[in-house]
């Protein structure tokens, strides 16, 4: 099963290759993982997307808090969370295709961040369903290129 | 007041109370070889090759129970202590390894003898540094030794600059060390204990399985008593040996791919299984769907990520084995004295009779020099009272069988990693560490000589090690794989070796030869009354096997007995 992680780590060079180090020596996978520091610059933070069953996850975390330079971590997966992913996608527009693209932009609440008179360049923010969704209807009209973030993730608040 | 690098350096390892260090000198640690001369405090001895350093640094470790501490130069000198780095984290060993590192300014530039020795041994320690700031480094010392003890104990390595080395602070050497993201949980849950005593006291059949994290927390008595007052049978992995007195009625030796019957068959009838300070690594647990397939398991160790890792426990208890064994004993006393229930009192006579019908054995009347005879006669002319150091393969299988260890920190073996050439330099480290007692190296032709470099440091340092070669003409345990399961197609492990005798000579220790059975004594007495470093060439049987095996992949039930 899919888990997303949240992991705050001391922000200094060599940690997160500790992090990956420790994925790829151990034979657990990354779908996907995002790092920046916080608003305390001696903390980064990193969401990692991993799946594996429930020994695995187990492990996983339990590796990652063994790690000295890993100050917390949190499957996010167990608790109420919002997830967000981002991506620039490049698509072909020319002709009767540019007013497609803009409807399935306006319809998803794209932003256009570049134009030429061959292409539009999106800008996608949402759940990676969300993501999933919009680039499989541009990709019948013609994606030229697309970057993903890779998920963020933060636990919402408890509303009481 | 200001100091150096190296001074700083100096006055970190008088703080933790370092005496010893194993090192070797190149460039840019020139500074504190410099320093080393002007510190009455600690010894430098200087090794032959580095990897030595790091396996003396070890054995230091398992004999002294302290930190064991090593110091290198850049590019060549930190690769070469690889191997031993590896070996002390698989096996949980404190030990510090400094590394020299090209001055910061170069570092990147593919500089001469540089190497990115923190990324290399990233997935080796448990945890590394390197010092970009001399203001940094009494600190990082500090915390590298602190990490290194505490804990799941394991290597520490910091990478020091030319040019932090020989900068200049008023350093502040902190008193306490504080790690916010590192703080190893000691105390046992006390309700997981309850629980753990609740189901042993239910159990028919129950067995102890230990590990070396019975020798690491000091926790052998503790264990002792538990086991003698519940009456329950104690076996443990060759990590682990020390860790319980041997003999013992309640012993059963070690278990695993070469352990005794005994203990194979009581781990896969047991009905409650209680692991402590055991890994359930795959040597010991075989085909792991069938392992201990009756037992409820009850999981005691220091480090979280042990447990459930390979084998899903039904009571994990995250702490020192020290602490979770005295809670148990502590609350087993309310239940004292207890009478053994009838099927208790069955299952302990179950295994005196599989003890009786399958003891260790081998041939005794073939006429031929056996392996197992030399390690039974070093047991007999020592009483048992050797530090015993292996190298590995068959003689350190052999050394596990046939010479019961009776007391923890006595037995130096590299378990995890199983390197060749480890046990030479480790027993250097023992005998620093213990200049009065008698530490034997039992040994392979074949491994003795990945590290043999190091009798020129036995002879310069007087440290009068005994090395005991089983000396079967062939990397033996590669060997032995061929022999049974490929059909004996020795492919390169046949050996050529050098005359030992001549070579002990040569460095200037003592060779001594035995051929014959009868001349096995004579040999080793002679040993013994030698205040020298000697080499025993034992021609030992060639073809002999490890006995019982469990072979690759089988379940622990199922062994080979002949
Ligand atoms: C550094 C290293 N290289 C290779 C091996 C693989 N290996 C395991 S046992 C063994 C044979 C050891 O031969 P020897 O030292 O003569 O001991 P014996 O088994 O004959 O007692 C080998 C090659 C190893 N464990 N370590």
């Amino acid at each position: 099963m899919r888990h997303v992680i949240s992991v705050s780590v001391d922000n200094e060079p060599g940690v997160l290759s500790r992090v990956t180090g420790l994925f790829s020596g151990r034979g657990f996978n990354i779908e996907s993982l995002c790092v920046a520091p916080t608003i305390d610059p001696d903390v980064s933070h990193i969401t990692l997307v991993t799946a594996g069953n429930e020994m695995i996850i187990e492990q996983i975390i339990k590796q990652l808090r063994k790690l000295i330079n890993v100050i917390k971590v949190v499957d996010l997966t167990a608790t109420e969370h919002v997830e967000r992913e981002m991506a620039l996608v490049k698509v072909k527009a020319e002709d009767r295709q540019r007013a497609e693209v803009l409807r399935i932009a306006d319809i998803f609440r794209c932003r256009v961040v570049d134009v030429s008179p061959a292409t539009y360049t999106l800008e996608i923010t949402g759940t990676t369903e969300k993501l999933n969704a919009v680039l499989g209807l541009l990709k019948s009209i013609g994606i030229q290129e697309v970057v993903r973030s890779g998920s963020l993730a933060i636990q919402r608040s408890r509303k009481d | 007041m200001k100091m150096t690098g190296s001074q700083i350096f100096l006055k970190c390892l008088e703080r933790e109370g370092v005496k010893h260090i194993f090192g070797f000198p190149g460039g840019v640690v020139l500074d504190i070889y410099d320093e080393l001369t002007r510190t009455p405090f600690i010894k430098h001895i200087l090794v032959r090759h580095e990897q030595g350093a790091a396996h003396a640094a070890d054995g230091y470790a398992r004999a002294s129970g302290k930190v064991g501490v090593c110091l290198v130069t850049s590019g060549p000198g930190a690769t070469n202590t690889v191997s031993g780095i590896a070996s002390a984290y698989m096996d949980s060993i404190p030990i510090v390894v400094f590394t020299g590192q090209v001055p910061t300014p170069l570092i990147g530039n593919d500089a001469f003898q540089e190497v990115d020795i923190v990324g290399i041994t990233r997935p080796c320690t448990k945890h590394n540094y390197l010092v970009k700031d001399v203001k940094d480094l009494a600190r990082i010392i500090h915390e590298a030794f602190h990490i290194a003890r505490t804990g799941r104990p394991g290597p520490v390595l910091v990478d020091l600059p030319k040019d932090v080395i020989q900068g200049v602070t008023t350093p502040k050497f902190p008193e306490q060390i504080r790690i916010k993201s590192y703080n190893p949980n000691y105390h046992a849950n006390p309700k997981q204990i309850k629980k753990a005593l609740e189901l042993i006291l239910k159990a028919q059949r129950p067995v102890i399985y230990a590990g070396g994290g019975v020798i690491l927390s000091k926790a052998s008595e503790e264990l002792t008593k538990f086991a003698e007052a519940l009456q329950i049978p104690v076996t443990t992995t060759l990590m682990g040996l020390g860790g319980f007195p041997a003999p013992h009625s309640l012993w059963l030796g070690m278990l695993g791919m070469h352990g005794t019957y005994y203990a194979n068959m009581s781990v896969h009838h047991c009905d409650v299984l209680i692991a402590v300070g055991s890994r359930f690594d795959d040597r010991v647990t075989g085909k792991i769907e069938e392992f201990a397939p009756h037992a409820k398991i009850i999981h005691i160790d220091i480090d979280p990520t042990s447990i459930s890792k390979n084998v899903v426990v039904d009571i994990p208890i995250v702490g020192d084995c020290q602490d979770a064994l005295s809670q148990l004993n502590a609350l087993a006393a309310e239940h004292l004295p207890r009478e053994l229930s009838q099927a208790h009192r069955a299952w302990l006579a179950q295994i005196d009779q599989w003890k009786r019908e399958h003891p260790l054995t081998y041939d005794r009347n073939s006429g031929e020099l056996k392996p197992q005879f030399v390690v039974e006669k070093l047991y007999e002319l020592t009483q048992g009272n050797a530090i015993i150091s292996t190298e590995v393969g068959q003689n350190q299988m052999w050394a596990a069988q046939f010479y019961p260890i009776r007391n923890p920190n006595r037995w130096l073996s590299s378990g995890g990693l199983g390197c060749m050439g480890y046990g030479f330099p480790a027993a250097l480290g023992a005998q620093v560490a213990c200049p009065d007692d008698i530490v034997i190296d039992i040994a392979g032709d074949g491994s003795i000589q990945m590290n043999i470099q190091e009798m020129a440091t036995a002879v310069e340092y007087d440290l009068p090690v005994k090395v005991a070669i089983l000396n079967n003409g062939f990397l033996g345990m590669v060997r032995q794989w061929q022999q049974l399961f490929y059909e004996r197609r020795y492919s390169f492990t046949p050996m050529v070796s050098p005359d030992f005798v001549k070579l002990a000579e040569a460095y200037g220790a003592l060779g001594l030869r035995a051929e014959k059975p009868s001349e096995v004594e004579a040999v080793i007495r002679e040993a013994l009354n030698t205040r020298k470093p000697v080499l025993m060439d034992f021609r030992v049987a060639s073809e002999e096997c490890v006995l019982p095996m469990v072979p690759a992949g089988a379940p622990m039930h199922k062994m080979l007995l002949t």
